[in-house]
């Protein structure tokens, strides 16, 4: 692995805008970073496997039952825009 | 003695005496807020009406009745704002409450005050909030490490009976050493996080700071447990969390200490290195047999915890979309410039630079080489821990490489910034529990200031009532934990 990070491409893929002093100023900084994290090529991984996280528990069932939820009043009340019990949303079909 | 002053363990005490009244606690803690926080900073907002109306009808023969008791503005209170430290959610009040605000008000506990953060939890000096940083109360020109940097000041600086934090690298334990408070992150799966606005999922852990070992275990006793809502938390008995304090660790069965050999590195404040040690020996003549141990890949836990941490945050953080909550730009021209305007818009620069570097790392062509490979060094850091815990009780090492340093020192290098975790983050990728407790003070070098050093304990899984127990024997025979600042 070697530090090929295309800021620009990736925030693309992010879904964020960058200025672009941004991406220059993320372009270096991360290049650091990224120069850092090479040292785990140091590490013989070829017998380990991968932890997703601490504890090993697999999968956890509950019983499917409904259960009161979020008022719908109280669910729009964080929207940026809805109307008629409804979350508003930016155009999506021509 | 002022009210505030008070730990948690004496102010309930003062309650169920009739001494005081829930309402004078609150009352004491908004005038301290009143007098200390224009300088300290470590408030985002206040509810005092509601939080009043709570203590008007408290009972105070519950565990924790009558206290208040800060909260992390990163956790769901019902009716309070919780930014999360970001504009994204300025304008956001929760609906809800999380598991541990439901279990701390079935304790009887008065959640009052949200306290600042880096924003998303992302940083270690709580510059990274969108709306101000927090001063450190020992000395204001300094940071108060972070993320939690928030609860630790106000808990140092009494405008804060005990707190509420999150711990994803670290962000309980720092902060508490650099404030010279008591701060400890829980095993992984020990307490929900549901209402927990998340970071890294496979990381994250709410906690407590307090004044003490013992206020710590008791709001610890309050928040934990198995919570159908989050799927990560265990079945595993509760317990009594402070049942060991006061037990000799000279008892019958010599506590064994393990000094990991990797924590005392060079590049680490001298004075730091002097006050972990000259705390090492002191456990020592207090009965703890000291081993010294060896977790080798220590080295490695910054590097594995950097694409961990920022992969999760950016699978994560894909939710601010400017849809159902939060900050949505205007007029956008269409869907994708709505998520991309909204995005750049909403968050701040460290949290814009952690979702870059995660998106790139679970990008295609680039996922083994990166995440799939720290998973991997992950397990051999897990394993480092487990073999280390065959032979000892517990593991004690500095908090902190650095005393607390300046406002700005550290925000133009993210690098160095990240460093400062190093003897943090390992605790949070194998799962352990850890505490943070104040063991001496340095100087600055330039104007002479004392600043506060921290002795971290590490734990082994949901065995916080034995890493309490050694904790609070070297506190309680050192009395570090009752300097306060000179505010």
């Amino acid at each position: 692995m070697s530090p090929e990070l295309d800021v620009r491409y990736v925030a693309n893929l992010a879904r964020i805008d960058l200025s672009e002093a941004e991406i220059a100023q993320f372009q270096s900084q991360l290049g650091r970073v990224l120069a850092y994290v090479e040292q785990l090529n140091q590490v013989d991984v070829s017998h380990v496997e991968p932890t997703a996280h601490a504890n090993e528990i697999d999968n956890v069932f509950r019983s499917d039952e409904t259960k009161p939820g979020l008022e719908k009043r109280a669910a729009l009340a964080n929207a940026p825009h809805s109307a008629n019990g409804l979350v508003m949303v930016t155009k999506v079909v021509e | 003695m002022e009210i505030s002053d008070l730990s948690v363990t004496d102010l309930q005490a003062r309650l169920r005496a009739r001494e005081l009244s829930p309402l004078d606690a609150l009352d004491a803690i908004e005038s301290r807020i009143a007098a200390v926080d224009p300088q300290v900073q470590a408030y985002l907002s206040r509810d005092l009406e509601a939080a009043r109306s709570e203590a008007e009808r408290a009972d105070v023969t519950l565990p924790l009745g009558g206290v208040p008791i800060g909260i992390k503005d990163v956790i769901n209170v019902t009716g309070q704002p919780c930014t999360a430290g970001s504009k994204m959610l300025e304008s956001y009040r929760a609906p809800y409450d999380a598991t541990v605000i439901a279990k701390l008000r079935a304790a009887g506990a008065i959640p009052f005050g949200r306290l600042n953060m880096d924003e998303f939890a992302m940083g270690s000096s709580t510059e990274n909030s969108a709306f101000h940083p927090t001063r450190n109360p020992w000395d204001l020109t300094r940071i108060p490490g972070g993320s939690s940097g928030g609860s630790a000041a106000a808990v140092a600086a009494r405008e804060a009976f005990a707190a509420l934090g999150s711990d994803t690298g670290g962000s309980i334990r720092q902060p508490a050493a650099l404030c010279g408070c008591v701060g400890l992150k829980p095993t992984y799966g020990r307490v929900s996080r549901y209402g927990l606005v998340a970071f890294a999922s496979s990381l994250d852990q709410i906690g407590p700071l307090a004044r003490t070992t013992r206020d710590c275990g008791l709001l610890l006793n309050a928040i934990s447990g198995r919570d159908p809502m989050d799927s990560t938390s265990l079945d595993e008995p509760v317990g009594d969390c402070t049942a060991l304090l006061g037990h000799d660790i000279n008892g019958e069965r010599r506590f064994r200490l393990g000094i990991p050999k990797e924590y005392f590195v060079d590049g680490m404040d001298p004075q730091v290195r002097a006050a972990v040690e000259a705390a090492i020996k002191h456990c020592e003549s207090l009965g703890a047999e000291l081993v010294e141990v060896s977790l080798p890949h220590t080295e490695f836990a910054v590097g594995v915890y950097y694409i961990i941490a920022t992969a999760e945050a950016s699978a994560n953080l894909a939710r601010f979309d400017g849809v159902r909550y939060g900050h949505r730009a205007e007029a956008p021209k269409d869907l994708l410039d709505h998520y991309k305007r909204t995005r750049e818009e909403g968050f701040g620069g460290e949290v814009k630079r952690r979702i870059i570097l995660g998106t790139y790392v679970l990008s295609s062509g680039y996922y083994d080489a990166y995440y799939l490979r720290a998973q991997k060094v992950r397990t051999l850091i897990r394993r480092d821990f487990t073999a280390a815990f065959e032979k000892v009780d517990a593991l004690v090492c500095p908090t902190s490489p650095d005393l607390a340093f300046k406002l700005g020192e550290r925000t133009d290098d993210p690098l160095r910034m990240y460093l400062a975790d190093i003897f943090t983050i390992a605790a949070n990728l194998a799962g352990i529990c850890g505490v943070s407790v104040p063991c001496g003070f340095g100087s600055s070098e330039t104007d002479g200031v004392r600043l506060p050093i921290g002795l971290q304990f590490l734990g082994k899984p949901f065995d916080e009532a034995r890493l309490l127990q050694v904790a609070h024997a070297y506190e309680q025979s050192t009395g570090w934990h009752k300097a306060s600042p000179p505010l």
